[in-house]
């Protein structure tokens, strides 16, 4: 019963948006635009290196591939940050949080609509990946899969993480919400593998969950098969930077009850 | 069962040396009506915030319908409700897009007929296609009333629910919270400026000034004691410091 309750008050919090999406066509284009644009720019660059250098189809595919999953990362990260946001520019928080709805529950509604916005931005990216450049995402299969999971995993967490600092810190640290994935993208090899960063910031790309997924990507995509230990350790890392942020966001609301903070998070 | 809805002790909230909340206590009683007043940063926003369990308070206890804020916040989050014109709902959704998504926050199962014979009550009919940026003031404050009734609140609380509004808003909304009250004998917790209203509507005031409860009380035993003649002048006096303010209590 008390399930079906809390399910009921996250389906609130989706119908509001799927509400947003349906009266403005901008905001619904919004979702598709910059991953489109991004796969037009990248496409196109990763076909004059292949030419360039006679990369052919490798270069196409680890390019690609790396803008198409990063985008899911950034787009799950982004759906958590911008729902919050919508809550804070339209002043609904201390609407929302005088209803029953916990804090898991208002959480749990924008990383599913995380979920659900990376299934319909990630469809589009591989059908014109197919399309524009003869890119067949699917053609490597399940391979790729526990990468996707555990970029919804690393997403969910910086979103969590960004949205936290946002109820802290107020509206002035918004930009977090475009911003703070992009920290990770330099060291993450996300376009080139990690043995191109020197060595020190080796090190770094190494503790940080997304370089896993990105360096197993390449392994798929190359053809030498799905590597475990870099699922693995990539879960590990996601899953701690999930937790870690979760913890972050407990101890943010804490302060945010002890100084009023839901009341006046615009200022 | 309590027969108190709300029950305040000792409630004090402090940041960081300033004092907002000093040492108040008091209770409310099922079905009054309860004016709660005071100038401007005595207390009562930061107050409500901590019934409401927005706000944590640095000591005291609160409880609500008999259950500990916020340990059970969400258990009495579904059997009250809130409304305040400074929180307007999202003027992004039509009007029956906020009843429903709010409608679900609550878990009330109500069908479209049902909300839009709420609105019908409230002077918002055929508004339900309508942006809720769209309403005027007292509509909107209206709809803030259908919101806040959504769940059959037993306990409603209101922050300057007339404030904005022209003397007619203001009048019928004077009038819905008393059919409220007469009807379903909700328990209404108000903060207010107008001090004629509160005259009219209020069972008991509280009286707030610098974070201390000064008075408490029928509105005219109040004026009696302080020797005024109407809340008006007690509320000027008190804000200008132009009365012996007694100790809190």
């Amino acid at each position: 019963m008390t399930l079906a309750v809390g399910a009921e008050r996250v389906v609130a919090l989706l119908l509001r948006q799927l509400y947003l999406y349906r009266h403005s066509l901008i905001r619904s284009l919004e979702i598709v635009y910059w991953p489109v644009m991004d796969l037009l720019v990248w496409g196109f660059v990763s076909v004059y290196v292949a030419r360039l250098q006679g990369g052919g189809a490798a270069a196409i595919a680890f390019l690609v591939g790396a803008m198409i999953l990063w985008d899911v990362f950034y787009r799950v990260q982004q759906a958590i940050s911008v729902s919050f946001l919508e809550d804070v520019w339209t002043r609904n928080l201390p609407n929302v949080f005088v209803t029953p709805i916990s804090t898991a529950e208002y959480i749990g509604a924008t990383m599913l609509l995380g979920v659900m916005k990376v299934a319909v931005i990630g469809v589009l990216l591989a059908v014109l990946a197919w399309l524009l450049y003869a890119f067949n995402i699917f053609r490597y299969g399940l391979p790729l899969l526990p990468f996707v999971l555990n970029l919804i995993l690393g997403g969910w967490g910086m979103g969590i993480l960004t949205t936290a600092l946002i109820l802290r810190y107020g509206q002035g640290a918004e930009a977090l919400a475009w911003a703070l994935a992009f920290l990770f993208q330099p060291f993450s090899a996300v376009f080139y593998p990690v043995r191109i960063l020197p060595p020190v910031l080796q090190h770094v790309a190494w503790l940080l969950p997304t370089t896993y997924v990105f360096e197993g990507m390449r392994a798929v995509l190359g053809g030498r098969g799905l590597p475990w230990a870099y699922v693995g350790w990539g879960a590990l890392a996601n899953a701690l930077l999930l937790a870690g942020a979760g913890c972050v966001f407990a101890w943010v609301m804490e302060i945010a009850r002890d100084q009023g903070l839901l009341l006046r998070v615009e200022g | 069962m309590d027969p108190h809805a709300i029950t305040v002790e000792h409630l004090t909230k402090r940041f960081g040396r300033l004092v907002v909340v000093d040492d108040v206590s008091f209770t409310v009683g099922r079905g009054e009506i309860v004016g709660f007043l005071g100038p401007n940063g005595a207390g009562k926003t930061t107050t409500l915030a901590m019934l409401l369990g927005l706000l944590r308070p640095t000591r005291g206890r609160v409880r609500i319908l008999g259950l500990p804020m916020p340990e059970q916040r969400q258990r009495i989050l579904a059997r009250v409700n809130f409304i305040s014109p400074y929180v307007a709902l999202p003027g992004n959704l039509t009007v029956g897009e906020n009843l429903t998504v709010f409608a679900h926050l609550y878990g009330v199962r109500k069908r479209r007929a049902e909300l839009e014979a709420l609105l019908e009550r409230f002077g918002l009919m055929g508004m339900w296609r309508r942006p809720t940026s769209r309403l005027s003031s007292g509509e909107s404050t209206r709809l803030g009333l259908v919101k806040g009734l959504l769940n059959d609140p037993e306990v409603l609380f209101l922050d300057e629910p007339t404030a904005s509004l022209d003397p007619d808003g203001a009048d019928r909304v004077r009038g819905i919270l008393q059919d409220l009250r007469a009807e379903r004998r909700i328990t209404i917790f108000y903060t207010s400026h107008n001090m004629q209203e509160v005259e009219r509507l209020s069972d008991r005031i509280l009286f707030l000034h610098r974070g201390r409860l000064i008075a408490e009380g029928p509105p005219r035993e109040v004026l009696r004691r302080f020797a005024r003649d109407t809340l008006e002048r007690m509320f000027l006096d008190v804000a200008r410091e132009q009365v012996p303010i007694p100790p809190g209590r």
